[in-house]
This record gives structure tokens, C-alpha cells and sequence, in this order.
């Protein structure tokens, strides 16, 4: 399996970044940029980073189980998620995923059928400051409000 | 290393500095429990279950990975630490389906035992079970994730244990489960070891499953019968039948551990083709069931006939001790021959000769794991001996030992090496010789060598050896059980018990190429497996097996013996030690090789004295040299005791093509494995590494 060529050089750069014998530890962004370009993490995408980085597929697989932000489904091309922990559940988070879910019609981790949108509850992402937060793809809102949330919605074109 | 005064519960009591807590307090009788902590695998500090109240520390400790230091005073039995551990308890147990009444671990599972220590009757938890329907990986392993704790132990035991690596952990929190190397199957070495380790029922035994429950087995500690390891399996026996097979207690010389064989494939006993009558070749040339007392009869009106020079015995690597003395005492006495063979498959006899007047330099299982290098020759040690490996294994991971290979292929041990070289077996001996500078530094050394290192080969690594000036053992690998002893009870053509030259007979291959021999008695072997003839059309043959192999299809006789599991007896494993086997079972209709033997010398009108195995082991115990002075008590206990060298000048001939051995596998262990239903059904391509 290859990528495209300025994802290659991506990669050849990344391995440097990590102590000779340690260069598994590249695997976590490899597999967020490889998510990015392909759509998601693919089974092809699994063996592949394991045979560069002398993993095993099985060990690839508990990585990607792990992490939240790591899918083995495609998402929507917008992907927005919704914090629900103690500090956003606090300020209204809870409600705010309830909206959206109501709103767009989704459930946790569910695609429209046009694949434009999808939706995720997601534990925190470090913006418990600015409470509730939500992200698309990407970018952060802070301190969303229900109004502003059709907002943000709407405007994802 | 420092001692430190420590107080724990109101007791002071020293300790080295930096040993665990949870170490130091077990050395003192003390038990903080622990899911996820286990000795010799790295640790986890995973399941919380292990806290303790250390003065001046802000909160309570994690005794398994907290080090002790001068003044620590530590409390595990206070309110705070009962406390904290019915929390995670009930933490443990929030999602666990308590369905202890089916699980197979129930009566003897730590979380069971810790829920009723603590008495944990109540939950806050009303969240909806996260229920996952159970898998099968293997034919070997079962896994029910809604019983998993989580403790790593299973995954740790498999990478570091047995350096295969096959479990792993995906997903996280309540939908955390532990994922096989295949997806949805393992491929691995199906050792079991993940199951015995399961501190609760979430890794179940594809054999034991539902079978029964502990406490309605009985537990017969005994050695297991396939390769020449000398593993201690601890068989669960029940009705009769044997249905589990482990060494949770550490009594041998294994500790916990077993390889797929000694912990499954003990169902060959119970193999429907057991032969469980005795067979004799009618007037049309079938084999015909037949009483034992016809059979034995027979036999023994033809061996008093035919006994004499022309007859030739070829014993077994599978029987015990006073079996192969008695069989080769009742081959030159009584039937006056010295054709006396067994399936030879490692060159002990010129090792042994070639170490004459040195002491203390044959190895033994525990000094592959606190020998400071370890050297191994022509042979996949992880395919062929396990237990070995398996030590060598350790001895890296907790002695960082500098582990060297020489062999023809890539093995396990190339992972954990130092250096590896590649060479054809026949050239071993010089590349070895590239080693010489990295291995005289090396403190002391262990050489494990395979079957093509025999002869003058033997004597050149023995010389290679004595010249590094370090202290070095060796280890003349065998194939199976009591290979090693066979040769010491003198199943050989031109050596008795110990060594001694005796007048000199026929070897096995001698014997089968011979036209003109008047009978063969084939005990416990398959000489002619593989499509081989014996030339002598006219012969006798009396065979005394568990199955019909292809040598009991040419015989004129066959009589069903027992197994290992059968029978009391003493076997020495390929290190020279020696332990005692017990009976566990008894099959119908078949009788222990001793027992055979005592009839039909009573058949014959010839006296061998009591043919009884603790009687026979004492005469072998006053005339074997090597087993003369065997700690009784060490052996009767159920311990294992290392025949000593034997000293003086052993006539040492090796004929080519005498001494080779069958290259077995994890999978595969002479005739017996091939009846092992578990064995057959595993997926792995035997000899295969599962990286």
C-alpha cells in the first residue's frame, strides 16, 4: 500500500523524530494522516504500518482500539463531536449532544446517508476552559450554545 | 545488596532495599492480594487491588510496584486499605457476570476467593452488563470477555513468557477486551499458558471446559510422558479419565510451566484405537484378539525356545527406569543375548566419556536459567524443548544472560540473542569457533547441542568448551522422556547399566537389516515407522504398545501396555535428573511394561527377582553408578535429582546413522501425539514460528 507522495515524504520524516529501535512510537500520527487521506483506518492500512515499523497487526489493531479519534469506518466529511465530560456536562454538553443528535438525526458514531456529516460523543479534549465544546474535523467551538450549534451546523457546507 | 528495616502490621522485618512490597510482605507471611501482579513478568500496577497504607505517603500505595526503603511503615490490613479494596472489587465486578455456578474456575478463581474474603454482597453499579458473546480462537483456548478483569497477565505471559506475543488489548474501558494474533484465532505455540494464568474463568481450556468441577478431581502429580523436558504435569483426574493437566502448584522442576503437550496431550489415553487386548497372528495371518493368559503363554513357550544370541530387544524412550533395567537385566540373563537397542537420538554416551574424571559439568534445567551465557547448537530448542527454551527465555529477561545460536535455520532463541550465526549442522562446530572470543568472557556457559554434534564432534566441543577457561556445562539434547534413561539403564548393544562395556550386540538398525534373527521383542517403540521392513521374515515379533503402530502390524504378538500415566516408576529427563512418575488411570484390558515383564518371566520358569518398581529401583540405586547416590528423600517428595557423571573411560562406538533424532515439534512427539486428538486438531504447521 502507498500514499500519496507528499504523504510518503511525511513519513520518511516522521521516523527520524524518535530514538534509534523506537520508531513504533511514529505509529500513532502515521495512522492519523493516513486516516486523513484514505478516509479511515482500513485493514490494508493496518498491515501496512505494521510491516514498516516491525509491529504486528494484532498490535496496530490495540493502538487503533484505543484511541477515539482513530476510526475503522469512514465518518462524514464533516465529523462532529461533541465533549461530554464532568466540565463540558456541567455547562450544558449533555443537552448540546442531545440537540445535535436530535437535530441532525444521528446517534454516537452514526453517518448521514449523504456521508456529508457524522456524529460522535467524545470524552474530553482538553478545552474544559471554554465549556461546552465541540469539534468539527479540526477546528474548536468553544462555549457553544444550542442556537449557536444550528449555527455551526448549518454553515457546514 | 542493603537490608532495610521495614514495619509491616506492627512487625518489623528486613529487607533487601528496592525489593516490592508485595515480595517482601509474602517472604513474611503477609498477603496483600493482587490481580494483575505476578512474579517474574513485568509489572502493571493495573487492577488497584493491591493498595496499602504507607505512613507519611498522601494515599494509599501500590504495594506491587512500590519499593521498599528504611523506615517504611506499612499497613494492608487497615480500615482505609479493606476499604479501598471492596471498592475496586465492586469495581472489578461491575461489569463481571458472576456466573460462577458454570464457570469452570469456580472453587478455585482469585476473584471469587477475594469477593468472599472481602465480602463484597453489594454493587452502586446499575448500569446495563456490557454482554459480548464468548469466542473460540483455537481448539486450546476459549475467551469470555465479560469475565476479564484486565490484568495483563495472559498478554504478558505469552510475550515475555513464552516470546510468541499472540494477545493483545483492544478497544478501552468497559469495551476493553483481550484480541487473539489472527483477528479471530490464534496462531501460536497453544501452550495454554494464557489459561492457567487467568486469575479469573475469561480464558477457559478447550479439553476441560465444563467437564467438571475442581474439587471433584483428584490431582496425581507426575512427569510428562512426550518430550524428554521432564516437565512436572499435575493430571485432574476424574472417573477415570484424565481431563486437565497443569502445574498451577510449581512443584517441579518446570515451575508453572508446560507446553502444548504436557498440558493436552494426555487425551492419547483415551484414544478409542487403545488397544486394550492382546492380539495374536492366526493361521490366516490376521491378528486376532486374544486372553492374556493365550497370549502370554505363547510368548513365553517361544522365548524359551528362541532365546539365544539370534534374539534381539529393542526397548523404549518412553518407559521408566526399572522398566528398561529389568528389560535389558532380562535380555543377558535369561534370553542370553546382547542385542540390545533403543531409538538413540543424542550422542549422551560420548559426552559422557568425553568428560571422564570432571565433575559437576552436565547441566541441569535450572542452570540454563542462572548460567550467564547460554549456547545453542543445531537445534530449534523452542520446537524441540520447550522447557528449555523457556528457561533460557527467563534466564534473559531477568538475568540479562547473553544468549549465542548456532543453527541452520532462524529460531525463537534469534530474538533475544547476542549473536546469531547460520550454518549447515555439519559445520557448526567451526562456526562456533567465531564465538570463542565473546564466549570466554562470558562467566560461565551452558552448551545445549543437538543430535548432529555426535562422535569426534562430541569430543571437539567438549575440547572447544574446556579451552575458553570458564566454567561450562553441557546438555546432550535427547527426544523423549526417558531417552536419557534408556541409555543409562544400558538399552544399548554394547553397554550395560552405567556405562559398562558389556559384551557387544547388535544395534537397531543392525538388528532390523539382520535376515537371520530368531525373534524380536519390540517394547514401547516403532522401529518400523516410516515404511521400514525388518529383514528377517521368519522372526518372532512381540510387540508391547498402546496402539497398533506399524511395527505392532508385523508382529505376532501384540500386548497392550499402559502409559506413562499408568504406571509407578522413576524416568530421567535430558538433563540426567531424575523423578518419580504416578499412576493416575488405569485403561482396561492393558497392563504396565513391568508387570509384562513379571509374567512372562513367571511363564518362562526364570526368576528376576521382585518385579515390583520401588523394589527394582533400589537394586537399580545399588549397582547403577550414576544412581548410587540419589537423594531418596528429594526423589520420594516428588523432587528431581541429578544422576551424577559417571567417571571412567567409556568404549564409546558410534556407528553412523545409530543416533538421530526425529526433529519433533511443539506438535508432534513419536507415536503417541499421533493419537492425540487436541494435537491433530491445532492449526499450526508444526515447526512453523509464529513471529
Amino acid at each position: 500500500m502507498t500514499f500519496s507522495p507528499e504523504l510518503e515524504a511525511k513519513f520518511a520524516d516522521l521516523v527520524t523524530h524518535y530514538p534509534e529501535g523506537r520508531q513504533r512510537a511514529a505509529l500513532i500520527p502515521m495512522l492519523m494522516f493516513g486516516q486523513d487521506e484514505i478516509g479511515s483506518v482500513t485493514q490494508e492500512m493496518m498491515d501496512e504500518f505494521g510491516k514498516r515499523l516491525g509491529l504486528s497487526t494484532m498490535q496496530v489493531d490495540e493502538v487503533v482500539g484505543y484511541y477515539s479519534m482513530l476510526h475503522k469506518k469512514p465518518m462524514g466529511k464533516f465529523h462532529v463531536q461533541v465533549c461530554t465530560n464532568v466540565a463540558c456536562m456541567l455547562r450544558g454538553g449533555a443537552e448540546l449532544y442531545d440537540h445535535a443528535c436530535h437535530k441532525l438525526g444521528l446517534g454516537h458514531k452514526q453517518v448521514s446517508a449523504d456521508g456529508r456529516i457524522s456524529l460522535e460523543e467524545v470524552e474530553c479534549m482538553g478545552a474544559c476552559s471554554w465549556a461546552p465544546a465541540i469539534q468539527v474535523n479540526y477546528d474548536f467551538h468553544h462555549e457553544v450554545s444550542t442556537d449557536q450549534l444550528d449555527t455551526i451546523l448549518e454553515g457546514l457546507q | 545488596m542493603a537490608l532495610v528495616n521495614v514495619t509491616i502490621n506492627g512487625v518489623s522485618v528486613q529487607a533487601e532495599n528496592g525489593a516490592l512490597l508485595i515480595e517482601v510482605a509474602k517472604q513474611n507471611g503477609i498477603e496483600i492480594p493482587a490481580f494483575c501482579y505476578y512474579e517474574g513478568m513485568s509489572l502493571q500496577a493495573a487492577c488497584r487491588m493491591c493498595l496499602v497504607e504507607v505512613e507519611k505517603a498522601p494515599k494509599l500505595m501500590a504495594g506491587c510496584t512500590l519499593p521498599v526503603a528504611e523506615g517504611m511503615v506499612v499497613r494492608t490490613e487497615s480500615e482505609p486499605v479493606v476499604k479501598a479494596r471492596k471498592t475496586t472489587l465492586e469495581f472489578l465486578l461491575s461489569n463481571h457476570p458472576l456466573d460462577c455456578p458454570v464457570c469452570d474456575k469456580g472453587g478455585e478463581c482469585e476473584l471469587q476467593d477475594m469477593t468472599f474474603k472481602y465480602g463484597v454482597g453489594e454493587s452502586r453499579f446499575t448500569e446495563a452488563k456490557q454482554h459480548v458473546p464468548e469466542k473460540q480462537w483455537s481448539p486450546v483456548v476459549f475467551y469470555d470477555a465479560p469475565r476479564c478483569i484486565l490484568c495483563y497477565r495472559c498478554v504478558r505471559v505469552c510475550s515475555e513468557g513464552m516470546g510468541v506475543g499472540a494477545l493483545g488489548v483492544a478497544n478501552r474501558g468497559v469495551y476493553s477486551e483481550i484480541i487473539p494474533s489472527h483477528g479471530d484465532h490464534l496462531e501460536c505455540d497453544e501452550c495454554g499458558s494464557c489459561i492457567d494464568i487467568c486469575p479469573v474463568g475469561s480464558l477457559t481450556s478447550g479439553i476441560y471446559r465444563y467437564k467438571t468441577r475442581p474439587w471433584e478431581m483428584e490431582h496425581v502429580g507426575t512427569v510428562c510422558t512426550h518430550c524428554s523436558n521432564g516437565c512436572k504435569t499435575t493430571l485432574g483426574v476424574r472417573n477415570n479419565e484424565i481431563v486437565r493437566g497443569n502445574n498451577r502448584d510449581r512443584s517441579g522442576i518446570n515451575g508453572e510451566f508446560l507446553c502444548v503437550k504436557g498440558r493436552y496431550a494426555f487425551d492419547f489415553n483415551h484414544h478409542p484405537e487403545r488397544l486394550q487386548t492382546p492380539l495374536i497372528r492366526n493361521g490366516d495371518g490376521v491378528l486376532e484378539e486374544a486372553s492374556w493368559s493365550r497370549a502370554l503363554k505363547l510368548v513365553a513357550e517361544k522365548f524359551k525356545a528362541l532365546a539365544g544370541p539370534k534374539f534381539g530387544v529393542i526397548g523404549s524412550t518412553r518407559t521408566t527406569n526399572e522398566e528398561n533395567f529389568l528389560l535389558q537385566k532380562f535380555a543377558r540373563t535369561a534370553l542370553g543375548t546382547a542385542n540390545i537397542d533403543h531409538h538413540r537420538s543424542g550422542d549422551v554416551v560420548t559426552l559422557v566419556d568425553s568428560l571422564s574424571g570432571k565433575s559437576g559439568q552436565l547441566a541441569t534445567v535450572a542452570d540454563v536459567y542462572t548460567a550467564k551465557a547460554v549456547l545453542v547448537i543445531a537445534t530449534d530448542l523452542s520446537q524441540q524443548h520447550p522447557l528449555l527454551a523457556n528457561n533460557v527465555r527467563a534466564n534473559f529477561r531477568h538475568h540479562k544472560a547473553a544468549v549465542y545460536a548456532v543453527t541452520p535455520g532462524p529460531v525463537r532463541e534469534d530474538k533475544i540473542a547476542r549473536k546469531f550465526l547460520r550454518s549447515a549442522e555439519a559445520d557448526s562446530i567451526a562456526a562456533v569457533e567465531q564465538l570463542r572470543e565473546a564466549l570466554s568472557k562470558a562467566g560461565d556457559l551452558v552448551i545445549l547441542f543437538g543430535d548432529s554434534i555426535q562422535g569426534d564432534k562430541v569430543r571437539q566441543l567438549v575440547a572447544f568448551g574446556e579451552s575458553l577457561g570458564i566454567p561450562v556445562k553441557y546438555v546432550c539434547l535427547v527426544d523423549y522422556a526417558n531417552s536419557r534413561g534408556a541409555m543409562d539403564m544400558g538399552m544399548l548393544p554394547d553397554l550395560g547399566p552405567g556405562y559398562h562395556a558389556t559384551a557387544p550386540g547388535l544395534s537397531l538398525h543392525q538388528m532390523l537389516a539382520a535376515t537371520d534373527l530368531s525373534a524380536l521383542w519390540v517394547v514401547g517403540a516403532n522401529p518400523l515407522k516410516g515404511g521400514k521392513k525388518l529383514a528377517s521374515v521368519g522372526a518372532f515379533v512381540v510387540v508391547q504398545d498402546l496402539f497398533l503402530t506399524e511395527t505392532a502390524q508385523r508382529a505376532d504378538v501384540v500386548l497392550p501396555a499402559g502409559s506413562a500415566y499408568e504406571k509407578n516408576g522413576t524416568v530421567t529427563n535430558v538433563c540426567g535428573q531424575v523423578q518419580r512418575i504416578k499412576k493416575g488411570i488405569e485403561t482396561v484390558g492393558s497392563k504396565a511394561d513391568l508387570a509384562i515383564f513379571g509374567l512372562l518371566a513367571r511363564g518362562m520358569g526364570i526368576s528376576l527377582g521382585a518385579v515390583d518398581a520401588d523394589t527394582i529401583f533400589a537394586e537399580i540405586a545399588a549397582t547403577v553408578p550414576g544412581y548410587s547416590q540419589l537423594p531418596m528423600p528429594i526423589i520420594l517428595t516428588g523432587g528431581a535429582a541429578q544422576t551424577h557423571p559417571v567417571n571412567g573411560r567409556v568404549p564409546a562406538s558410534t556407528v553412523p546413522g545409530n543416533i538421530s533424532s526425529a526433529r519433533d515439534t511443539l506438535f508432534t512427539t513419536g507415536s503417541l501425539t499421533r493419537y492425540s486428538k487436541i494435537l491433530n486438531e491445532v492449526l499450526e504447521k508444526p515447526g512453523a514460528l509464529y513471529r
